[in-house]
């Protein structure tokens, strides 16, 4: 537990939260590593280590996935690892324990999750337990600020920051009802489509964060596609987080913590070469 | 979140169009075979207490069900919208069948996601839609079953957005699909509230559909929402029974959750993971159902029972022997309910039943229930010989399965 970084009930306050790990890469002029893999995966204990390796490596922050049933915006690479955590007994509870350890190990973790298993937990209980156990905030790939009401006030009153999706795809109107409705950092799809590793970063995603930037103040995080140090410096030249998954994914399967901690050193340092254009090096870091 | 946005404008505006509505009743004539027939089933009536029962023949329908109602709609919509490429997922065959032929007559690039233990059960469909020109893609995630092949059309299609529709093939998943394909499938309960008024001189006391997804039903309950005298009646897939947890009874023994974009009822674990369906009919086996059941069991418009697959395939079997009429395995679980409803109406009753699709697809499937040919068998080698002392087949079985010619 890190009882004494959490925000005190209510929205977090400037500099915690999820803005507080982009205010400190910006303070460095640059982008920040996020870094996803799936609690239970390949079990509850294997996951702990594989995600502690992450921030060995140098992510500033994890995206721990909730493993779903029917993860329809995740690509295969998830989508098995996700049914290999379920069919080892991965509970909703599980994935609380293991932002409990690797927040108490020093990370910084919001959680992704489909709605589904939140609406049967309870989306306040879940709001609660999470930020007992020390998550920042919660990403919704299935969720749209029009029916999130409850999550809404629930996130508010436990003080965690929320995390919406756009596309390329998205009208600028609905571009910003869901910026406005975000905090901690907005989630933009670099590729329209599914999570997984791709050759190179696709000109959508350069393109849907100049969208997004006369909407909102926020850190723009883009996510599914990257997975070399080369990419992530792409990214890093015009988003403020780069968010990868699949390829660690892939890495933990094949090499497991060590794969894990070499790709993300390798990302980590792709950020770090990363040229930022003068204009967004100094983009405001706000909520 | 855009494509939905687009999709509901376009069809806002479509809805209103008589240009549009114009070409759709054309293609319902004179493609479809629009207005399906009303028949009476005397002899089936007489095993239901005596009740009349009377059947709207969605089965005579171009490509065999009532799916083509849809299809055609959401075809032309995808015209409309300058897409040129349709994907689809389908679990008994017939609407990856209906969209693969609307593709064909219209000129759109087709792509059918099916569960690969579905292609193996409705083997006759896959080759239809190939025959029509659609690729099929076996999907092998999951159960392997309809949800799995809904979960691979959604990532096709966020993937694909700009120049492909889903062309969504029940009235479940998000807003406008469960609005749109319930609006396209009115027509089967405006046709057979007229028929049966003219038929019968009065409204009938009750309605009986199978419901998966629930499309079939919801178009032929929906004109019939305001006339109170009317019960309708959805029966689900009971599968093995439900206490045996073998099933795909979403209404009857589910619980409130989002699936595929949509809050409805759900067949779910107490940590909101899909629980796997299971029923004999293909078109039934789907742990979810369209919102708008819920919420007319919710309000208590409607009510909905379970049918086992032992009580589907009897009425499968009667419905074949009295009337002639070979059914889907999905519409013989409405035979099973409405066998139920005229028992407790009796001789004065009259009940009309959605006779959805035709049983073309489930002959093999049949005929193994019923003992007919093997287990690893198909129909198709099997007739025409005395079957319990047929030889080997010299030539590969038309499935090509090789486990079958051993077990024999």
């Amino acid at each position: 537990m890190t009882g004494s970084t959490r925000p005190p009930p209510g929205e977090p306050a400037k500099g915690r939260g999820v803005a507080e790990v982009f205010l400190g890469c910006r303070a460095q002029g640059r982008a920040a590593l996020i870094g996803y893999l799936p609690a239970g995966y390949p079990t509850v204990d294997g996951s702990v280590d594989l995600l502690n390796a992450l921030v060995e490596g140098g992510c500033d922050l994890l995206e721990v996935g909730v493993p779903y049933s029917d993860p329809v915006m995740d690509g295969p690479t998830i989508q098995a690892a996700a049914e290999t955590a379920l069919r080892a007994g991965t509970r909703l509870r599980d994935v609380l324990s293991v932002v409990e350890r690797v927040s108490a190990a020093g990370g910084r973790a919001v959680v992704m999750t489909y709605f589904n298993p939140v609406l049967r937990y309870g989306v306040d209980a879940f709001a609660r337990d999470l930020a007992a156990a020390g998550g920042l905030g919660v990403i919704t790939p299935d969720l749209i600020p029009d029916e999130a009401d409850e999550w809404l006030t629930a996130s508010d009153a436990h003080g965690l920051d929320r995390i919406f999706l756009v596309a390329p795809s998205s009208t600028e109107e609905r571009i910003a009802s869901t910026a406005a409705a975000s905090r901690g950092f907005l989630y933009a799809t670099s590729t329209m489509g599914v999570t997984g590793a791709r050759d190179s970063v696709a000109s959508a995603a350069p393109e849907i964060v100049a969208r997004c930037r006369p909407h909102t103040s926020l850190p723009i995080g883009v996510g599914l596609g990257v997975r070399s140090g080369a990419q992530a410096a792409e990214v890093a030249a015009f988003a403020d987080g780069v968010i990868v998954g699949s390829a660690f994914v892939t890495a933990a399967e094949q090499g497991g913590a060590a794969a894990v901690r070499a790709l993300a050193e390798e990302l980590a340092d792709g950020v770090r070469r990363a040229v930022r254009p003068p204009h967004i090096a100094g983009v405001t870091v706000g909520r | 979140m855009g494509a939905l946005d687009e999709l509901t404008t376009a069809y806002e505006k479509a809805r209103g169009d008589r240009e549009f509505l114009d070409e759709l009743d054309r293609l319902h004539r004179d493609y479809s075979g629009r207005p399906s027939p009303l028949t009476d089933a005397p002899k089936l009536g007489g095993h239901a207490g005596g009740a009349r029962i009377l059947l709207k023949r969605e089965d005579l329908n171009h490509t065999g069900s009532h799916k083509i109602n849809n299809v055609l709609g959401q075809a032309l919509l995808t015209k409309r919208m300058g897409k040129t490429r349709v994907i689809a997922e389908t679990g008994a065959g017939q609407h990856g069948v209906a969209t693969a032929t609307a593709c064909a007559l219209m000129g759109l690039e087709c792509v059918v996601y099916m569960g690969e233990v579905d292609t193996e059960r409705q083997a006759l469909n896959v080759a239809r839609m190939r025959l029509l020109g659609a690729t099929v893609i076996p999907v092998t995630s999951g159960s392997r079953t309809l949800k799995d092949a809904i979960n691979e059309a959604l990532r096709d299609w966020v993937t694909h957005v700009d120049e492909t529709h889903y062309l969504l093939g029940t009235v479940a998943g998000p807003h406008p699909f469960p609005m749109m394909v319930r609006d396209f499938h009115r027509i089967i309960g405006l046709e057979a509230r007229e028929q049966v008024l003219e038929r019968t001189g009065r409204l009938p006391d009750a309605i009986a559909a199978c419901v998966g997804g629930g499309s079939n039903a919801i178009g032929i309950f929906h004109p019939f929402l305001d006339d109170p005298g009317v019960r309708l009646v959805g029966f689900e897939p009971g599968g093995d029974g439900v206490e045996t947890g073998r099933h795909g009874a979403t209404l009857t023994e589910g619980s409130p959750g989002a699936l595929h974009g949509a809050m409805s009822y759900l067949l779910q674990d107490s940590d909101g993971q899909t629980s796997e369906s299971y029923s004999i009919s293909a078109g039934l086996d789907y742990p979810g159902v369209g919102p708008e059941h819920a919420q007319l069991k919710d309000l208590g418009r409607t009510e909905y029972q379970s049918v086992t697959d032992r009580e589907a395939m009897e009425a499968f079997s009667l419905l074949c022997r009295t009337e002639g009429i070979i059914p889907a395995i999905e519409t013989a679980h409405a035979i099973a309910g409405a066998l139920r409803l005229g028992r407790e109406l009796g001789p004065d009753g009259i009940v009309l039943v959605n006779l959805s699709g035709r049983g073309d697809k489930d002959v093999d499937t049949a005929a193994r229930w019923f003992g007919m040919i093997g287990a690893a068998q198909s129909a198709a080698e099997a007739s025409g010989t005395a079957i319990a002392d047929a030889p080997p087949a010299t030539a590969p079985s038309p499935s090509g399965s090789d486990t079958g010619s051993m077990q024999r």
